[in-house]
């Protein structure tokens, strides 16, 4: 909402400065968003009139003007605007006045000079030449013919003023005019709001049109009245004109204009249809399916079942509350206006105007809610003005009323005990009896309680809370006192199996990962790249098509943020994230967290001692190793070796916990590598963060106090056997006492068949109570040499 | 054994010149071993007449001591220097930079939001988390939003279908941890936050911390003590200007935005106030009934506060950080100022 200082100062005038009061406004939770000066700086333009104009004689696109400021004889000035004719009246700079800064200079000076030979001395304005729009049109401002000759423009048009625009809040629609915010100044500063008479029209015929409210539960009011004989030739009055402008609302015809006036003035939205295009009757009613209606921005739509319409016999003219339609509206051959004031309840409005993609000064004020006592004082207020300024005569009201359907008068109670102890203070009786007072209520006041009377135009009173909240805001938020809550300091247990994440991170950042935060929808085509098969869902409305997929993995925000760090010269990239992955369909959605990393370029950043080899999966592995062994449960924890769309199907395994599948690590497949144009190899892992962060209490085992046994045995295995098959045969074997199990070499080459590997390990057996004896580590060892060699086609090297 | 004082001479020579520990071993046994020339005078001394014998047995024991201390001070001077020649051929430059992989560090969104998980936790508030992709009745609903209800055009929401979305805020997390019915309740709830808007200051992603405190007795005033400390504590500032503005949200009643004194210029107003000197920072307000009832808790008997915050905003002004974008593009030479 914008309006004019001036204009507010017209129904209430604190002693505050322009800025001390948009910050009163703005502590009184309508908060002032700016404060602007209605026109540039300028001096010295006064109201003239054209007294002569004739062509240039050597140009032919101006003319020479004589202009009569008032001040003496007429003086000339040349001219280029196309509309100039003698006997306007004109905004004219003498020389010596100060036109606004522009792009060129600032501060822009009249002198005396000679265009083409002649003498100019001063010059005729534009509206934009003085700030007055933003739009440049060719042409100069045309003042009305009444203006007073010599009178200082800025006085005459009060252009000392400023626009206060103020962002209010969805529940004070009540404020969504001058008269809504000069009551609460009013308010705010103890002072009487005078507004404009608004008295009854008289009728000067007996003409009415009939009106027919057929959903008088979504219109519980509607008053109409004919107006005869109107002159669609008069103008808008510059004045109203200038209200409307600083008021955010362009001019565009006077019946029109006076309509937005009224609205702005009062807050009542109303239309006007053009008798002529009515026929029948009026009628108030819900929308048949599919019934079409062409709006007064040209827009074709079809209505839906529960919107709310104007119509006539014929069919829809106007969507209640939202437009008009083109047909039915006023136009320059209007002779006869049927004007329309209803109150529309704010459910009849509510989301009809954002179902047609609109959203209307009306809409905007019916659904937050119009005062319904204010109905008929808008269309008398309209009424006049439009006698005023385009004539015609006014029929007598028809008034479609439903008390039963009109909101009914609320009284909400406010308890002192309940207001004290919300508000933490003990305010004075007539404090709050007058506060409620000033805002409009009827107020009966008991020892205990306050019974407060809302009025019409609060929609947003309703409960106890709402009147502690306007106790609150008018007593000043920052005059309440200021305490610390009270708890009780009662301990409570946690659950020390389980690693916090920030360990987590912690762990990841001291093994060299910067933490990444990337937004967790995707580019449906990267997802689709990484993997296929992949569901998750998709935006209805997403802000971009590359950001309309949810993730189902961290992979596609990390290798995003991997090319945009290739892109600026990173080319050691270690990252990352943790957050929610979303897989499955939306009935059947998982929403899990996972931590996700990815490495590539040099094992360690370049430096005097550091190797220069790459980073390889057992890095990036042993990087995961880290995390998994800090639950104190590495055990429960596997790599199978597996295939993943996007990984390498010979460097990728699947982490099992506790045998269910927890994650993936692997080097991105070369061939996606190559689609997605990646020029270096990336490896990454993702794990579920629920069981990473699930682990166990440690629990305690006594040291023993008897010597250890190491045996190392070489074996021979195909080169395709995992290690892990031989690890697992051996812990099957080695008996109850074995406290370690060591793998120091793997090797292939010279000494090892082709086709085979060599793999080492140490095994250290320790007893609690006693010396183990070499006969029994040999039964020990030679069990785990023949179950290697029957089951896994393992010799043991000698 | 008339030799005696040349075989000193010459031994003392030879200890002298020796210069290594081997090079004193071997003169050790040449001299003084079993079959050393010293121990074979000893070993002489039976030849010599007996009246004779002591006084030449005390200066070939003489001799012998002499030569032994002579032989230990050169091995001590002979390791000293061996020692020092080590220590010098070892000598490294430790100005050279270490080895081994350097620290990362923790993207600033994260580092805010921990500390300010760590402020209240500290004083007993938990901290509590939900899901993202949320219903219609969390988000809006149960937080006294109907359909319909114009504040709904306040936040920008994306949706899956008719019913599905993004949640706007964490408030949804506050709900259900309501209706899980245990009371008191101290949580804050911190996470990400999705509204369709994408500019020089939004991005379709941030990230929210709300906090809830319901209890018995708990008021207004409880609400501004617990923002003003939040906000001192979150500034290391406790001369910092906190002021409450009422405003709406359909949750709250009385609701209030809150402002500080600009950290960038100290209120005198700067481009990033918009030269108020003011800077909207979070909005709170008290629980409203309807949103208790929602939950199935007696607002008779309970009363609550809730708060809300941009940890993104937030992180700008600690930080200094002017531009939003930066925290989801993730640059390294950007994250790695925050390590």
């Amino acid at each position: 909402m914008k309006f004019s200082e001036h204009w507010l100062r017209e129904w209430v005038s604190p002693q505050l400065a322009t800025q001390a009061l948009a910050d009163q406004i703005t502590m009184a939770g309508l908060e002032v968003d700016a404060v602007e000066p209605v026109a540039a700086a300028f001096e010295g333009v006064v109201v003239a009139e054209v007294v002569e104009k004739q062509q240039h004689p050597d140009a032919d696109k101006l003319s020479v003007c004589r202009v009569d400021d008032g001040s003496g004889e007429p003086v000339q000035v040349v001219c280029g605007a196309p509309n100039v004719a003698a006997g306007q009246k004109v905004a004219f700079a003498r020389v010596g006045a100060v036109l606004p800064d522009d792009a060129k200079a600032s501060g822009f000076k009249i002198k005396k000079a000679k265009l083409r030979g002649q003498e100019s001395r001063g010059m005729i304005c534009s509206a934009s030449e003085l700030g007055l729009e933003e739009d440049t049109s060719p042409g100069i401002l045309v003042l009305p013919a009444d203006a007073p000759k010599g009178e200082d423009l800025r006085a005459w048009l009060g252009l000392d003023d400023c626009t206060i625009e103020v962002d209010l809040t969805p529940n004070r629609g009540d404020c969504l005019s001058l008269k809504g915010l000069a009551r609460e100044v009013g308010v705010l500063n103890r002072l009487p709001v005078q507004g404009p008479a608004c008295e009854a029209v008289p009728a000067s015929h007996d003409k009415t049109f009939e009106v027919r409210v057929e959903d008088a539960e979504r219109c519980p009011r509607y008053i109409g009245r004919l107006i005869k004989g109107v002159d669609m030739t008069a103008e808008t009055p510059l004045w109203m004109v200038e209200r409307l402008r600083r008021g955010g609302v362009r001019s565009i015809d006077p019946v029109v204009d006076i309509t937005n006036y009224v609205m702005l003035e009062l807050g009542q939205p109303l239309h006007a249809f053009d008798r002529d295009n009515l026929h029948g009757a009026v009628i108030v009613r819900l929308a048949r399916e599919g019934e079409r209606l062409v709006l007064l921005d040209g827009q074709e739509v079809s209505l839906n079942a529960s919107t709310l319409v104007i119509a006539d016999e014929r069919g829809p003219l106007a969507i209640a509350g939202v437009m008009g339609g083109e047909q039915s509206g006023v136009s320059e051959k209007t002779r006869d206006i049927f004007l329309e004031s209803a109150f529309f309840t704010p459910l009849a409005v509510a989301g009809q105007a954002r179902d047609y993609g609109l959203h209307t000064d009306a809409s905007h004020r019916f659904e937050r809610g119009v005062d319904p006592q204010l109905t008929r004082e808008a269309v008398e207020r309209a009424t006049a003005l439009l006698l005023d300024i385009v004539g015609g005569e006014a029929g007598p009201l028809v008034e479609v009323a439903s008390d039963d359907h009109l909101p009914a008068s609320r009284r909400v109670v406010l308890r002192r005990t309940r207001l004290e102890q919300a508000l933490g203070k003990a305010f004075a009786v007539e404090e709050v009896s007058e506060i409620l007072e000033r805002l409009g209520m009827e107020v009966e006041t008991t020892d205990a309680e306050w019974r407060a009377e809302v009025p019409s135009w609060r929609f947003d009173i309703a409960i106890e809370e709402d009147l502690i909240e306007e106790v609150a805001r008018i007593h000043g938020y920052n005059r309440l006192p200021v305490r610390r809550p009270k708890a009780r300091l009662g301990l409570r247990s946690d659950y020390e199996a389980r690693t916090p994440l920030a360990r987590l991170r912690r762990q990841m950042v001291a093994r060299g990962y910067q933490e990444a935060v990337t937004y967790s929808f995707v580019a449906p085509e990267l997802q689709k790249t990484l993997l296929p098969e992949a569901v998750s869902p998709v935006l209805s409305n997403p802000i971009s098509a590359d950001l309309s997929v949810m993730r189902a993995s961290l992979f596609p925000g990390l290798i995003r943020t991997l090319q945009h760090n290739l892109n600026r010269q990173q080319s050691r990239v270690r990252l990352f994230e943790t957050g929610l992955i979303f897989r499955g369909e939306l009935d059947d959605l998982a929403q899990v967290p996972m931590l996700g990393a990815l490495v590539c370029g040099s094992r360690e950043p370049e430096g005097w001692a550091a190797e220069r080899t790459a980073v390889d999966f057992f890095d990036l592995k042993g990087d995961l190793e880290s995390l998994l062994a800090m639950g104190g449960d590495a055990e429960a924890w596997r790599f199978e070796p597996a295939e993943h769309p996007s990984l390498h199907p010979g460097q990728c395994a699947r982490l099992l916990y506790r045998g269910e599948e927890a994650g993936w690590i692997g080097t991105l497949h070369p061939a996606v590598r190559a689609q997605l144009g990646l020029k270096v190899d990336a490896l990454l892992f993702e794990v579920r963060l629920d069981a990473l962060t699930h682990g166990r209490v440690p629990a305690f085992m006594p040291l023993s106090r008897y010597p250890e046994v190491r045996r190392d045995l070489a074996f021979l295995v195909d080169e395709n056997l995992p290690v892990q098959a031989l690890l697992d045969t051996l812990r099957a074997e080695a008996g109850e006492w074995l406290s370690e199990c060591r793998l120091f070499d793997v090797y292939q080459g010279k000494g090892v068949p082709e086709g085979r590997k060599s793999v080492a390990l140490g095994l250290t057996w320790q007893h609690p109570s006693r010396t183990l004896n070499d006969e029994e580590i040999n039964q020990l060892v030679d069990a785990i040499v023949n179950e290697s060699r029957q089951h896994l086609g393992a010799e043991l090297r000698t | 054994m008339d030799h005696l004082p040349n075989l000193v001479t010459e031994a003392r020579q030879a200890i002298q010149a020796a210069d290594s520990i081997p090079a004193l071993d071997e003169l050790r046994v040449r001299y003084l071993g079993k079959k050393g020339e010293i121990t074979a005078l000893l070993k002489g001394l039976g030849k010599l007449p007996a009246a004779e014998r002591p006084a030449a047995g005390e200066r070939i024991n003489e001799a012998k001591q002499a030569l032994g201390a002579e032989l230990e001070s050169r091995k001590a001077t002979l390791e000293k220097a061996a020692l020092e020649a080590r220590l010098a051929a070892e000598r490294l430059d430790v100005t050279l930079p270490g080895r081994g992989q350097p620290s990362g560090g923790l993207h600033p969104v994260t580092r805010t939001l921990e500390r300010i998980e760590g402020l209240f936790t500290r004083v007993g508030y938990d901290v509590a988390v939900g899901p993202e992709i949320e219903d219609d009745y969390h988000n809006f609903e149960a937080l006294n939003i109907p359909a319909h209800h114009p504040a709904r055009g306040m936040a920008d929401t994306f949706y899956f279908d008719a019913t599905r979305l993004l949640r706007t805020h964490t408030s949804p997390v506050q709900v259900r941890t309501m209706k899980e019915g245990s009371l008191p309740i101290r949580i804050v709830c911190p996470g990400r936050v999705y509204r369709s808007d994408s500019d020089l200051t939004h991005t379709p992603m941030f990230h929210q911390v709300e906090g809830l405190l319901v209890d018995e007795g708990v008021n207004f005033a409880d609400l501004k003590g617990t923002i003003e400390d939040f906000l001192h504590a979150f500034f290391e500032r406790d001369d910092l200007s906190v002021r409450f503005r009422p405003s709406y949200f359909p949750f709250t009643e009385p609701s209030a935005e809150v402002d500080i004194q600009c950290v960038m210029c100290a209120g005198e107003g700067c481009r990033v106030c918009g030269h108020s000197g003011w800077l909207e920072v979070m909005g709170c307000g008290m629980v409203h009934p309807e949103v208790f009832r929602h939950a199935g808790i007696d607002s008779e008997r309970y009363t609550g506060f809730a708060f809300g915050m941009g940890a993104e905003r937030l992180a700008m002004l600690r930080y200094g950080v002017n531009d939003l974008r930066l925290f989801f593009d993730n640059d390294l030479r950007f994250l790695r100022q925050f390590a």
